[in-house]
């Protein structure tokens, strides 16, 4: 009974050292260089992957037509605003023509003085022919009465050059009268070019389509060439992507593409790619393509909206496939770290394609079944000491894809 | 022969154990501050670890991309390609931001990185969940310390990311979590100013009558589309071929491209000597003192705790216990208790390690050293009192 006391002191004593003692080589073992490292494992598998090319771009119109003078004018009148639908040959607006008009009227007035020009050229003719013509019989009758000898050779001689006169006046008649027809002409040619110019005024669309900017307003002066209407064809929207080089390989025309809208964020739209263009942009280094919509969204985007463009490349044959997450660079050379009876090998690997949801083909040094590391808790070393657990302490349900 | 210390702790043995634990808390706030530098070093040393780079090569005359700011031409890596040596090398941008996600905001190192498929430099080189980037827009990588988690959209500057990976030890030398996006998009968020900055921005472009000429229609459009373009990036991470030394790739970079090129250890004596050289000394400054401090406090408790049983030493004494016996009872109670506040301390430290928002490492040899320490301290603090103890006259364990 006596020794009871001491014994239950000890008893206590071992209680709080032995779990000390125990939580401590716990400690020791399971942090600090002597922790083995935590790893996920996943195993190598056979399947055929569908690489995609992912890249944005903006939305823009195929055609954009650019409506404005071709000479320096103030703006008389916009007819159309922003939004509307317009018709081929339909009146978008006008340029002032200042006097233009009063031109016309005055090229008119021209005109009509010049035909009047002509009636009077022609009546001359007419008198110059009559002239002619009595000045000739009245030669013919001097020279029938000279045979006679009843009239002076000086009277016939006369006579006859009175004929050649008539004839003279005639022909000057003649040239006037042509003239004044060639200055009739010119009046009406210059007429007709008045006309064009003050149609040249009109600011006519010259396709069907929607009016996409009315950059200036009436009463504004413009310079020749500047845009008074900017009028889309709605129907020629597409949408110029670019895509980075390093993953643009197989990217060609006639390929199925997702185009996903900013403002329609998750909802993406089927189209197609319809050319990738023939010059890359070399600055920043990205392939630049065109994609059309197959059907066009109502309402309709705004042109440069920004767009994000999924283009799936053709179906790969069946091969070994990894996660993007488990290839590693070590000392240059690309690999997984395989399991090998529960040790950890370096493997190099040569890789091929790899889809957007970071699958990687692996086209040497893998077999199908073979287990990797997927995850690991630290980079990894041959020596390191490994734990494979289900999934890495702290972080989420891995495998999830967003 | 019984234990005379044996049987004096099992006599007081809750005063002793709770002195100990007592002891222990303190030698584990001691371990902590040591592990607080380490980490802070260690985040350093992760930076450049993670960046997987041989060589660093950035704007000449800076000590970039780091420890200062620096900015090169995007095209610059494809020259940097032609020398020989190098095997790959890949423009990056740091910035450090802050990143929305929801209603809250973090703070975050974001890192712009070239998407050219597995094992590029500058590329997170372990997850720990989810996958890398595929994409070339609009994918981040995040570390786990971000709190971000898979399939969050988050947002920097203007543009939403959706987070398809996590990674686990990936910060910038101030702790910060980093946060991996695709290059293109990291230059852009690197100079893209906020829309109403934009806005405005064009505004004082179009009043400008230099940019804003009447007679060439277009030339205001060209040149606010000039502003906002961005062909800079802060650094190009450079890995070497086999057989190749650093040195040796390095110096023809310097000298015919006239860029600074770092080496690994040129690059961390950057890090550790000029970027967290102030707060790592303060630190240091600290454990120094906490480990003096701490020192004192055990010496005292083992001087008090022996003074304490003067009387009972006095009666050992008169009893004619040997003062080899006496001696050795003192110094084997110190050292117990030594071994003692030594285990506590260190579980103590490395279950609240985890808790510190930044990195706390703790070192084995940091623990073997401490576990030195303690002993010698022991040691020393026993001698004082062990010397104490043998000038008690024995009288007074019936005078009083």
């Amino acid at each position: 009974m006596i020794r009871l006391p001491i014994k239950s002191r000890t008893l206590a004593m071992i209680a709080v050292i032995a779990p000390l003692l125990i939580l401590f080589i716990y400690v020791a073992l399971r942090s600090g260089p002597l922790a083995p490292v935590l790893v996920t494992v996943t195993a190598v598998e056979n399947k055929a992957i569908s690489p995609a090319i992912f890249g944005i771009g903006t939305l823009d119109a195929r055609y954009t037509y650019k409506i404005g003078p071709t000479v320096a004018g103030r703006v008389k009148q916009v007819n159309v605003n922003v939004g509307d639908r317009v018709h081929a040959g339909q009146l978008l607006g006008e340029m002032e023509p200042i006097d233009l008009d009063n031109r016309i009227v005055a090229q008119e007035a021209t005109s009509k003085r010049a035909m009047a020009s002509v009636l009077a050229a022609e009546a001359q003719t007419q008198d110059a022919v009559a002239r002619k013509d009595f000045a000739k019989i009245q030669a013919k009758r001097y020279e029938d009465l000279l045979t006679s000898r009843s009239v002076s050779a000086e009277a016939v001689d006369a006579k006859r050059q009175e004929n050649k006169v008539a004839e003279s006046s005639l022909a000057a008649s003649n040239a006037n009268l042509e003239a004044a027809r060639q200055e009739l002409a010119r009046t009406h040619a210059d007429r007709g070019g008045l006309s064009q110019q003050r149609t040249n005024l009109r600011l006519v669309t010259p396709v069907d389509g929607l009016v996409a900017s009315r950059d200036v307003d009436p009463g504004t002066t413009v310079i020749a060439g500047q845009s008074v209407v900017v009028v889309i064809d709605p129907k020629s929207l597409w949408v110029n992507v670019r895509f980075e080089q390093l993953s643009a390989y197989g990217l060609q025309a006639g390929l199925a593409a997702r185009i996903a809208l900013r403002s329609q964020k998750g909802h993406a739209i089927t189209g197609t790619v319809l050319r990738v263009e023939p010059f890359a942009d070399a600055v920043t280094e990205e392939v630049l393509a065109k994609v059309v919509f197959d059907q066009l969204p109502v309402p309709l985007p705004p042109i440069g909206e920004l767009v994000e463009v999924t283009v799936a490349l053709a179906k790969q044959p069946s091969s070994p496939v990894i996660p993007n997450a488990s290839v590693q660079r070590i000392d240059g050379q690309l690999g997984v770290w395989a399991i090998e009876d529960g040790d950890l090998r370096f493997a190099p690997i040569r890789i091929g394609a790899t889809d957007l949801d970071g699958n990687v083909q692996v086209i040497e040094g893998l077999k199908a079944g073979q287990k990797v590391v997927l995850y690991s808790q630290h980079a990894l070393k041959a020596s390191s000491r490994i734990k494979i657990v289900k999934q890495i302490p702290g972080a989420p349900t891995s495998g999830s894809k967003p | 022969m019984i234990s005379l210390a044996g049987r004096d702790i099992m006599h007081a043995w809750g005063k002793f154990v709770f002195t100990g634990v007592g002891l222990g808390l303190l030698i584990g706030v001691t371990l902590t501050m040591a592990g607080v530098y380490r980490g802070m070093v260690d985040d350093a040393k992760a930076l450049l670890d993670n960046s997987g780079a041989d060589l660093w090569v950035v704007q000449k005359d800076t000590l970039g991309p780091y420890a200062e700011s620096s900015s090169l031409y995007d095209d610059t890596y494809r020259s940097l390609l032609s020398i020989s040596g190098v095997a790959r090398a890949a423009n990056i941008t740091y910035l450090t931001m802050q990143v929305r996600e929801g209603g809250r905001d973090v703070r975050a190192m974001v890192v712009g990185v070239v998407s050219g498929g597995p094992g590029q430099p500058g590329q997170p080189s372990y997850l720990i969940s989810g996958r890398q980037i595929t994409r070339g827009h609009y994918e981040a990588v995040a570390d786990i310390a971000s709190g971000f988690n898979l399939g969050q959209s988050i947002q920097i500057r203007r543009n939403h990311y959706t987070v398809v990976g996590l990674t686990r030890r990936m910060v910038s030398s101030g702790g910060d979590p980093m946060v991996f996006i695709p290059l293109k998009d990291a230059q852009e968020a690197q100079f893209l100013k906020d829309n109403d900055a934009i806005v405005q921005q064009r505004r004082r472009t179009a009043e400008n009558p230099a940019f804003n000429r009447p007679n060439v229609p277009g030339l205001l459009n060209q040149v606010i589309a000039s502003q906002s373009t961005n062909t800079f990036v802060n650094a190009i991470l450079v890995q070497i071929k086999p057989g190749f030394s650093a040195e040796e790739v390095a110096e023809p970079i310097r000298h015919w491209k006239r860029l600074q090129v770092y080496t690994r250890t040129q690059m961390e004596s950057i890090l550790v000597g000029k970027l967290i050289a102030t707060s790592a000394k303060q630190i240091a400054m600290f454990l120094v003192i906490l480990a003096v401090v701490s020192a004192a406090i055990v010496a005292f408790i083992i001087y008090t705790l022996t003074m304490g049983k003067i009387r009972e030493i006095a009666v050992l004494k008169l009893i004619g216990t040997k003062n080899r016996t006496i001696a050795g009872m003192i110094m084997q109670q110190a050292l117990g208790l030594g071994v003692i506040g030594f285990v506590v301390g260190k579980v103590a430290a490395t279950f609240w390690a985890p808790i510190f928002p930044k990195y706390v490492l703790l070192v084995p040899g940091d623990a073997i050293l401490g576990f030195l320490a303690v002993m010698l301290i022991c040691v020393l603090a026993s001698l004082l009192a062990i010397r104490a103890a043998l000038k008690v006259d024995p009288a007074e364990a019936i005078g009083g």
